[in-house]
């Protein structure tokens, strides 16, 4: 069972309160792009054994959107943080530096 | 003019809980920033309650706030009074950038109430219920099952619960299998 912190309205919700939504933090390529940027855009997505970072809803609660930082393989939660920010706060990063010295995301390490 | 009838016409259960589906009730959902001074003193002057803070409601009788998130809050008020109500309300935020609604109709509401409430409820809502954890006050938005629904728990220990007046017979009838005589489970 994935319980998850909501930054918003602080509860703890369980997986059925939730609605996931996919990938977090990437990058929108829309007009003006080549189609390669487009296609990578529209279908690449990371699909990690270990720190991942999604999104979720908590549309049986408050209804807001949320990032959470979590490891595929053990379900364990690092943490999670507010929707309006395209990268993992600093708090973040360092609490799975700390569970998992050397991770690497994307971009992100 | 037609005479308003609520969902269930005040349908009754007695099992392990009593079940209720109470009359009409007011409702206005209003939207905006609640931290604003406006928007506060508008909702308190609506109903005499201050503002709730998060997954709390302040309710007496059938007036009062219950927060439903970061920019929502629901106004409960007396059906009579909810287009005055409104009315007074919209004229009190001024410019500020909020929106409130008379969602009355598309509502319905139960009273779940007797010694086995927290055991009734905590059959059907993914939420800790127990005494530590959920107290007079608490205000929670969840699930009942399969749809949404919103609770809070009086002063008596007694839940009200509003969910929308399309699901309501739904939720009556999961409220009265989930109180059925014999069903206590006995850890709450
Ligand atoms: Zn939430």
């Amino acid at each position: 069972m994935l319980i998850l912190h909501c930054p918003c309205c602080g509860v703890d919700a369980e997986e059925t309160e939730l609605h996931a939504g996919g990938e977090a933090h990437i990058k929108r390529f829309g007009p003006g792009s080549d189609d390669d940027q487009f296609h990578d855009y529209l279908f690449m997505r990371e699909n990690p054994k270990g720190v991942h970072f999604e999104r979720w809803q908590h549309a049986n609660g408050c209804g807001k959107w949320f990032h959470a930082a979590r490891c595929t393989a053990t379900l364990e939660v690092f943490g999670t943080y507010r929707a309006q920010t395209t990268e993992p706060p600093k708090d973040i990063r360092d609490a799975i530096t700390a569970k998992r010295p050397g991770w690497v995301w994307r971009e992100f390490s | 003019m037609s005479e308003p009838i609520s969902a269930l016409n005040g349908a009754r259960y007695d099992g392990i809980a009593t079940i209720e589906e109470l009359g009409l009730q007011g409702m206005i959902t209003l939207r905006g920033d609640l931290d604003e001074k406006g928007l506060a003193k508008a909702a308190a002057a609506a109903t005499d309650q201050q503002m709730p803070g998060p997954r709390k409601a302040h309710v007496t009788d059938d007036s009062g706030l219950c927060w439903m998130s970061p920019d929502e809050v629901l106004v409960l008020v007396p059906y009579a009074e909810v287009e005055d109500k409104l009315a007074g309300m919209v004229k009190a935020l001024g410019n500020s950038h909020a929106l409130a609604v008379n969602v009355s109709d598309a509502r319905a509401v139960f009273r779940v109430s007797g010694t086995h409430a927290r055991e009734v409820v905590a059959k059907l809502a993914p939420v800790d219920l127990s005494d530590g954890a959920f107290k007079p006050g608490d205000f929670r938005r969840t699930r009942l099952a399969q749809v949404a629904a919103a609770f809070w728990m009086e002063e008596d220990g007694a839940f009200r619960i509003v969910c929308f007046r399309s699901v309501a017979d739904y939720v009556f009838k999961l409220l009265k299998v989930a109180a059925q005589p014999g069903s206590e489970v006995g850890v709450l």
